[in-house]
């Protein structure tokens, strides 16, 4: 009810804010004019409290400290953003800084010649966010920023792990292998997983390929959409191999991953299954999937665990983060604005706020619980974090190789498989 | 279409004077363009125009980014047809199309039968059978992915009547999904099709069954060789909207399964939305669109040219003699 009364008057300020900026418009055409006032227009994914007043918040604290800077927020449902970001971008009006997770959607977005290339306004103090800011670039050029980081890794229920007689967190496969066999004879659903929305079994083929494939066979054939190294069909065997140990709970391939008790997070959450391989925002969205107010004292984390003989890194991670892109408008302002969502007060108000890992490592400790803490810990110690693959490739192939893996799942196709289904997506088959 | 109905003279006219005729056609044109125009406008805008968008689109490789300029002629129809996926996508269409004739018609039918008769508690049941038609299909779909979660309700309440044998991964087995949304696609439009049947029922004359009863036709004879004769038109009525809903099934599909698993209940609509925008193909995205418009379509042309032409010509002598 609240949403719906005060939505009515957010647009109607939105269309006067977007009539206004549209009169006054003529001054801001050039993206090197940081003078003259300008009215951003932000939409961004926070529909959820707090971050929607926390970006509201943001918003009136910069433009307190820079007049001559306004915004129209807009925060808009994250399932929209990939219909409504290309339109936009097609439009005469596209937002001026809009949400952005880098990688292959980027670089097609930037195709449409209205993404703001900031390389010259960051290059002050972009390298403060480290390598993972080059998620964000595009042949070399960054064309977003990111504000926090994602890390996947296993969720796992402390008590659920000594009432099977696990002492300590698995860190090789063969371990792995083993407390899945204890869970199961303890009788508790070893791993959740939410296999209808494909993505997370995605994961476990990214991890499988990131321990197979050295970092420069991922490196380069990533960025050429090109897989030839056998390290490839090695990971997707890998997988298969553990898929074969069935290690999740009953109906995998149809629970959803995010979306009541019954989802592979409200699995977890309430004490139906020990583990899920998910991203660092599963206890934030656990915590809304049960009443139960300790959780957050009953999970941890531990990273996926290395293969043996395997050619890749056993330290490296697999993640992402969230970042915002400008348009060309008013490129300027916005970068500015950019620079401030990663100084030290805001990344320590959106460390408070759960919605992801700072970007900035000086607010990590105003993260919210213990494990979160220890996760970034963990994070800025891994070698390196590679992007997720549906997200490093182009979004055509990233879906294609989802599609491919889930497939393997429900039991169908095999590894060469999926290796094809990338080759294919990547020369344009459909 | 019939031709138009030659204009009946008014009264008044009949006395006028001789040029009074061309003054009512040209008001009769002025009528037409004010009462037609307006939607005819609309229907060029949202629908002739973007079919045409479409039809052109289609014949590009397109990322939604940018100018038109890969043009590829049928290259993305030949995709399509080309691909497992999407004839399977047309073959679970029609599925769902032929289950719905096949066993929502004849449930339809006979509870409307029985919901006509004089029972105690008539319009309570009446009220519950069409309940579900009243959910939206999101909503729809969101109670029955709940309900469906391995030892979730469905199982449980299977277990609890001591028919535990019969649970399954409703959701999670390729060769059993399909039905699953079938069974829940059943729940939610039988009660659209009893009330259109009882709405035909009411108009079956009474005196036509009681004719039937004085010359000692059974129950069951008049109900087969008078009543449901009668039903005809509705029952054609019900199967044109039945197939053309189960061509376009979207909703349901895509909130309880995406699709899935393993491509087992992915229908041309949800087809569409996951190689059309989800990986910014809006070229091969519209040949797909334009597809499923093309069957529905040709579905449409030759339903209504060999089932319903008979409903309809006969509706116009009516109105015009």
């Amino acid at each position: 009810m609240r949403h719906s009364r005060r939505f009515p008057l957010a647009a109607l300020v939105a269309a006067a804010a977007l009539t206004l900026s549209a009169c006054g418009g003529g001054g801001d055409e050039s993206p090197a004019a940081a003078s003259g006032p300008v009215t951003l227009t932000w939409w961004h994914n926070g529909t959820a409290e707090p971050v929607r007043s926390l970006w509201q918040q943001v918003a009136d604290d910069y433009h307190k400290a820079h007049p001559d800077v306004s915004f129209t927020v807009q925060p808009i449902q994250n399932e929209e953003f990939p219909t409504k970001v290309p339109l936009a971008l097609q439009s005469n009006t596209p937002p001026d800084l809009y949400q952005q997770w880098g990688g292959g959607d980027e670089a097609s977005q930037v195709e449409s010649g209205r993404v703001a290339d900031l390389t010259s306004s960051v290059q002050g103090w972009i390298g403060g966010l480290g390598s993972m800011a080059q998620g964000w670039q595009v042949g070399g050029k960054q064309y977003g920023v990111p504000y926090v980081q994602h890390v996947v890794g296993f969720w796992y229920r402390k008590d659920l792990f000594a009432q099977a007689g696990i002492t300590a967190p698995p860190t090789t496969m063969a371990d792995f292998n083993a407390a899945v066999g204890k869970l199961k004879a303890a009788g508790i659903a070893p791993i959740a997983l939410g296999g209808k929305d494909r993505w997370p079994d995605a994961f476990y083929y990214d991890y499988f390929a990131v321990r197979e494939c050295s970092p420069q066979v991922l490196k380069d054939e990533i960025a050429a959409v090109k897989l030839q190294n056998p390290c490839w069909v090695k990971a997707g065997q890998d997988l298969q191999g553990f898929l074969a140990t069935q290690p999740f709970q009953t109906g995998f391939n149809g629970t959803p991953a995010q979306q009541g008790a019954g989802s592979s997070a409200g699995l977890v959450a309430n004490g139906k299954a020990a583990m899920e391989l998910q991203g660092d925002w599963d206890p934030s969205t656990m915590s809304s999937l049960t009443d139960d107010k300790d959780l957050d004292s009953k999970l941890g984390w531990f990273p996926f665990p290395s293969v043996p003989g395997a050619a890749g890194d056993p330290a490296a991670l697999l993640g992402g983060g969230d970042g915002f892109s400008c348009t060309t408008r008013a490129a300027a302002a916005c970068a500015g604005f950019l620079q401030y969502l990663t100084s030290t007060p805001v990344q320590q108000k959106i460390a408070e706020a759960g919605s992801g890992l700072p970007v900035n490592a000086d607010a990590v400790a105003s993260l919210k619980n213990e494990s979160l803490k220890s996760v970034a810990e963990q994070t800025r110690k891994a070698s390196s974090v590679q992007m997720y693959f549906d997200r490093a490739f182009p979004t055509a192939v990233g879906q294609a190789l989802n599609d491919a893996v889930a497939n393997l799942f429900a039991g169908q196709g095999n590894p060469e498989a999926v290796v094809q289904a990338v080759n294919q997506a990547a020369t344009g088959n459909k | 279409m019939a031709a138009p109905a030659p204009p009946r003279p008014l009264a008044r006219t009949v006395h006028s004077a001789p040029r009074r005729p061309a003054r009512r056609r040209g008001r009769t044109r002025l009528e037409l363009v004010l009462l037609l125009g307006p939607a005819l406008v609309l229907f060029t805008g949202f629908v002739l125009v973007p079919i045409g968008i479409a039809v052109y689109y289609s014949l590009y490789s397109w990322n939604g980014f940018g100018p038109l300029t890969d043009f590829v002629g049928f290259q993305n129809y030949a995709d399509a047809f080309g691909g497992a996926v999407f004839r399977g996508a047309i073959w679970h269409n029609v599925v769902i199309a032929v289950l719905s004739i096949v066993i929502q018609l004849p449930l339809s039918v006979g509870i409307a039968l029985l919901l006509d008769r004089k029972l105690k508690g008539r319009a309570f049941l009446r009220m519950v059978v069409f309940a579900p038609y009243v959910l939206s299909e999101a909503i729809t779909a969101v109670i029955w992915l709940l309900m469906l979660q391995p030892n979730g309700f469905v199982d449980e309440l299977l277990r609890g009547v001591g028919l535990g044998g019969l649970v399954h991964q409703w959701l999670a087995d390729p060769g059993i999904v399909l039905y699953t949304l079938f069974v829940v696609m059943t729940w939610k439009y039988l009660g659209f099709g009893i009330i259109l049947l009882l709405a035909g029922l009411q108009g079956v004359p009474p005196e036509l069954r009681e004719a039937a009863a004085l010359d000692g036709a059974t129950s069951w004879q008049t109900t087969r060789h008078v009543v449901l004769p009668l039903l005809g038109p509705t029952i054609r009525i019900w199967i044109f909207l039945s197939v053309i809903g189960s061509l376009q099934l979207f909703d349901l599909v895509w909130i309880m399964t995406l699709g899935g698993p393993a491509n087992a209940s992915t229908t041309m609509a949800s087809y569409l939305v996951d190689h059309g925008f989800k990986r910014y193909e809006f070229g091969f995205g519209s040949a797909v669109a334009v597809v499923l418009f093309a069957i529905c379509f040709v579905f449409a042309l030759v339903y209504q040219r060999f089932a319903l032409r008979r409903d309809t010509a006969g509706a116009l002598t009516r109105a015009v003699s």
